[in-house]
This record gives structure tokens, C-alpha cells and sequence, in this order.
């Protein structure tokens, strides 16, 4: 896959296979590509050469539906991005009745089972404003599997939080993976890439240097410039 | 990095273990009302006995200025040489009580080209805005369009359209086309509002933050979904205050459609004017005017205010 801005190619060939029901981490420094390379997958942006595929079918063919292939994605933004003017509930059960046709009370029942599940069921009637970072990031993870997505994709959906929120959304990620969800997720949270995900790719320069299973990468990287990366994480006090 | 570190070993985002999210409690704006509110410290009384010393200051430093300013301009005008002669042309009660009624009936008519004309705005304003942001190389004659029509009357006065609409489209002598001052008045006005509230709607739309298109279409909602469902809704919010205050412009702005002869209020007035040589009938219209634009107006502020104090509890993204 390849994408360029403005005569930057910001991924440059990357190839990563997401087997089903595993969990793949994305890390890299910023400008890696990481966001990129999701917003691609997620058909938000068009490729400038290669594929995305899903279940073998190329996604990323100009005379498929993006609207149809999107309907099979789950995507978690960093800032939630909730819609401020709908309730809880009404974010959960907005793409279930819309998009996928389902009656609005099944939606509701559906929506309220996920609110349950992420212990949020008093918060339905509750706009996003109401909520702490946490909170609106777990009602966003409900949002994306309230449409049964084939994949989810998550990009960075702890940093905007303060630390002791994140714990609460990664233990619901977690939770997810657990029951086989496919995930492809961009994240800092190194810590939490080698507990969760089955393979961890480093991308850097718009390639992806290295990847493996996460005990490999993050324990005993081959690239130099991987070995750099997680040092300086370590500095940082993040690993 | 050696590999010699312990893995995940006190990061702060390893998930502690334990740290169950269903039995956490969140610090959400609740968890300040528990605690009861301590009582004000010395420093804070003093603060505050010095605030509203200052407001009492201002209140006074107002009070006075505003005095002085109204006994100034009394005196000025009270004392031009032609004072009597503007008292008794301008602001004769007799004249003025005389000729209200037909200035009411006139107002009537600008009410009604008012509402009607103040409702089809809101349609073609928000059909030329959505003309106007949609996208694809299908849709370009449609945006061309809807640009002209905005650049266009935008820019041209609105006399200027009344003069065209209401008398150059009866002199087509088309069949069906309307000849009543009324009709061809409220669509001038409409035509020239309608460019002004396209383009508070489209602030409005593309006001609405991308990442929540983002959000919409990745759910797979399609354009028109996220459009509809997404997108305008906030947009309305946004844009209540500004079309409000258009609102009050078009309020004054249908007594001109006088100029086509429609008796109107302004028109009743210069009819008055015409009969009795005094300009009283003139004063009562515009007051009226007046009365009819200080509830608007009011309910303005009210809205726009509410808005900047939803915006400053930061819930809105």
C-alpha cells in the first residue's frame, strides 16, 4: 500500500497481513504513518497504489461501494469523536438502524446489552458532554461493534486520555480481543501491545521495519532503528 | 533498549490489573458536589468586598454619564432654533393618533410577506448552502450555479431587486406570472435574503468538525446520511444566533417592498404624510418597526448567549 500527500509518500509500500480473530499493534514514532495507514484501511482515505483487502475481496477497486465495505469496519478515532447532539444510546443505535436496516427496538436492546458490557447501561440517556474522556472513549468502542464489524480498527485510542482513564479503555479492548475480534490498532501503550496483540509491526518511514510476535519485537528487536524507537520509549518512562 | 527491562513493568498504561472499569468510579462533573463547599477565606471575603465595591462604582459611574449624555442632547435639540417648528411636523399626538390605524393595517401586510417570506428564506437559503457543499464532478453546474445566485444577490441592493422583480417580471406579460405587489415583493426578498442565510449555512455546515464526518462515514453512513443525521443538525446550532439577527434585518427590510406600491405600513404612512403635510405618520411607522424588532432582537442575544455557555462548558468537540 502506498499513500502520498502532497508529493510526500507517507507509506511507501507496507504490506501487513491481520489474520482473523488476531490482534495486530502499530507502532512507531510520530508521522510513522501509523494513522495514515488505518485511514486507508478504513477507506476514509484512497490509496495512491497497492490494496486493502478484505475477506480477499480489494477493497480499494474504484468501482466498489466504500459505503457497502465500510459497513463491515469498526473504527475507533483518538478523540472519540462521539456525536455531541445524541445520546449515548443514540450514538450506539445510529448506524444499526440506519445503515443496516435493523429495527429500532432490537437496536436498542443490542445497544443496551454493550452498554452493560463496558458498564455504561446508566449513562444511555446521557449526552457525550456529560462523560469523561474514558467513558466517551468506551461508548465509542460500543458504537463500532454495535455494527458487528469483521474487523475493528483503532487508532490511538488512549492518548488523549489522562492516564488513569486509560487503564478502563484498555481492559475494554482487551476484553474485545478476548472474544475474537479482529483488531488492527495504532498505539503507544508498548506495555499493552505485547500483552494483547499477536503481532506488533514497527512502522517507520512509511515501511514497516520489522514485525513479529510482540515478545520478539518489543523484547529483542533486530532493526537499529527499532531498538532506537523503543529506547527512547523506555526514557520516556513508557515501557 | 537491551531487553534486560521487565516487561511492562509499572507503565502507566499496562492496565493494572484489578482496575475492573464497571467498578471504577470516574471522575465525571458529579464528583464535585459531594464535598461541601468550605466558607470563604479571609482573602477571598476581601476579594470580594472589593469586587462589589467596584460594581457599585461603575453602577454609578454609568447611572451618571448616562444622565449627563440624555439632559446634553435634550438640551440641544429642545434649544435648535427649530425645535417647534420639527416638535409640531415630526411628533404631533393628534396626527400621530389619527393615522395609527391605517399604519397598522399596512403593518399587517409586512408582517404577513414576514413570515412567509422569512420561511421560504430559510428553504432556499438551505438548498442553495447543501448546492453549495456537495461534492463531485457530477454536481459542478449545480455549485456554479448556486455560487452566481449568492455572488449575485449578495451583491446587488435590495431596492434594486424589487425594482427588477416587481416591475420587470409583469412587463414580460407572461401568462401566470404575478402581478400582485405582494407576491412579487416577498420573492425579491426572498431572492436577496436567501443568498445571505445560503452562506450563514454553509458556515454553519463546514463550522461542524471533519472528524465527525469521519466518524458518520465510518459507521457507513452515506454522504446524505452523515449530511442529514450528523452534520446539519449541529450546523443548526451553530448557525440559530447569526440567523436570528438576520431575522431582525428582514424585519425592517419588508417595508420596502413600498416601492412597488404595496400599501404597507411605510406606504400608509407616505399616503398619511401626503394628505396632512406632516411627518408624524413617518416617526409612527418606524416606532412600530422598532416594537417589532426588540422582541427579535431580545431573543437573539437570549440564544446566542445560551449557545456561548453550552460552548464554555466544552462538551462540544
Amino acid at each position: 500500500m502506498v499513500k502520498v500527500f502532497g508529493g510526500v509518500a507517507v507509506l511507501r509500500g507496507v504490506d501487513l497481513p491481520v489474520g482473523e480473530h488476531s490482534v495486530v499493534a502499530l507502532i512507531g514514532g510520530s508521522g510513522s504513518g501509523k494513522s495514515t495507514l488505518l485511514r486507508c484501511a478504513s477507506l476514509l482515505e484512497t490509496v495512491d497504489d497497492g490494496q486493502v483487502l478484505l475477506d480477499g475481496e480489494d477493497v480499494t477497486d474504484p468501482r466498489v461501494d466504500a459505503d457497502q465495505v465500510r459497513r463491515r469496519l469498526g473504527v475507533v478515532f483518538q478523540a472519540y469523536n462521539l456525536f455531541p447532539h445524541l445520546s449515548v444510546l443514540d450514538n450506539v443505535t445510529l448506524a444499526p438502524t440506519v445503515v443496516h436496516g435493523r429495527p429500532k427496538a432490537e437496536a436498542v436492546d443490542e445497544a443496551r446489552t454493550l452498554l452493560t458490557r463496558i458498564g455504561l447501561a446508566d449513562k444511555a440517556g446521557e449526552y457525550p458532554d456529560r462523560l469523561s474522556g474514558g467513558q466517551q472513549q468506551r461508548v465509542a468502542i460500543a458504537r463500532a461493534l454495535a455494527v458487528r464489524p469483521r474487523v475493528l480498527l483503532l487508532d490511538e485510542v488512549t492518548s488523549a486520555l489522562d492516564p488513569e482513564l486509560v487503564g478502563e479503555v484498555l481492559a475494554l479492548v482487551r476484553e474485545v480481543a478476548a472474544q475474537g475480534m479482529t483488531i488492527l490498532m495504532a498505539t503507544h501503550e508498548m506495555g499493552f501491545a505485547r500483552q494483547v496483540a499477536d503481532t506488533v509491526a514497527f512502522l517507520s518511514d512509511g515501511v514497516v521495519l520489522e514485525s513479529g510476535p510482540p515478545a520478539q519485537v518489543l523484547g529483542d528487536p533486530v532493526q537499529p532503528r527499532t531498538r532506537r524507537f523503543l529506547s527512547r520509549v523506555i526514557d520516556a518512562g513508557r515501557l | 533498549m537491551t531487553g534486560g527491562q521487565p516487561p511492562g513493568a509499572g507503565l502507566p498504561g499496562s492496565g493494572l490489573p484489578g482496575n475492573d472499569p464497571r467498578t471504577r468510579t470516574s471522575a465525571g462533573p458529579a464528583a464535585a458536589e459531594r464535598h461541601p463547599v468550605p466558607p470563604p477565606s479571609e482573602l477571598e471575603l476581601s476579594r470580594r468586598a472589593w469586587r462589589r465595591a467596584r460594581g457599585r462604582r461603575s453602577t454609578v459611574v454609568a447611572l451618571a454619564s448616562t444622565l449627563l449624555f440624555a439632559a446634553v442632547a435634550y438640551l440641544v435639540v429642545t434649544r435648535a432654533p427649530g425645535w417647534p417648528r420639527v416638535r409640531t411636523t415630526f411628533f404631533s399626538p393628534t396626527v400621530a393618533v389619527e393615522h395609527l390605524p391605517e399604519i397598522l393595517v399596512g403593518l399587517w401586510l409586512n408582517l404577513q410577506v414576514l413570515v412567509v417570506g422569512g420561511v421560504l428564506v430559510l428553504v432556499v437559503g438551505l438548498l442553495v448552502a447543501l448546492a453549495r457543499t456537495v461534492r463531485g464532478p457530477a454536481f459542478a453546474p449545480l455549485r456554479i450555479l448556486a455560487t452566481t445566485y449568492v455572488d449575485l444577490f449578495r451583491g446587488v441592493p435590495l431596492i434594486i431587486v424589487l425594482y427588477l422583480v416587481g416591475f420587470g417580471l409583469p412587463a414580460l406579460r407572461l401568462q401566470g406570472v404575478p402581478t400582485s405587489p405582494f407576491v412579487l415583493g416577498t420573492v425579491a426578498v426572498v431572492l436577496t435574503y436567501g443568498a445571505y442565510v445560503a452562506e450563514v449555512f454553509r458556515a454553519g455546515i463546514e463550522s461542524v468538525h471533519p472528524s465527525q464526518r469521519a466518524a458518520a462515514r465510518s459507521l457507513g453512513l452515506s454522504y446524505r446520511q452523515s449530511m442529514r443525521i450528523v452534520v446539519l443538525p449541529q450546523a443548526l446550532r451553530t448557525v440559530t444566533p447569526p440567523l436570528l439577527n438576520d431575522f431582525v434585518a428582514l424585519q425592517k427590510d419588508v417595508g420596502l417592498i413600498s416601492v412597488l406600491g404595496a400599501v404597507d405600513a411605510v406606504r400608509s404612512a407616505q399616503i398619511a404624510v401626503g394628505q396632512t403635510f406632516n411627518f408624524t405618520p413617518y416617526v409612527v411607522a418606524g416606532l412600530l418597526f422598532v416594537l417589532l424588532a426588540v422582541p427579535s432582537a431580545r431573543l437573539a442575544d437570549a440564544v446566542t448567549a445560551r449557545a456561548r455557555r453550552r460552548q464554555q462548558a466544552g462538551g462540544l468537540l
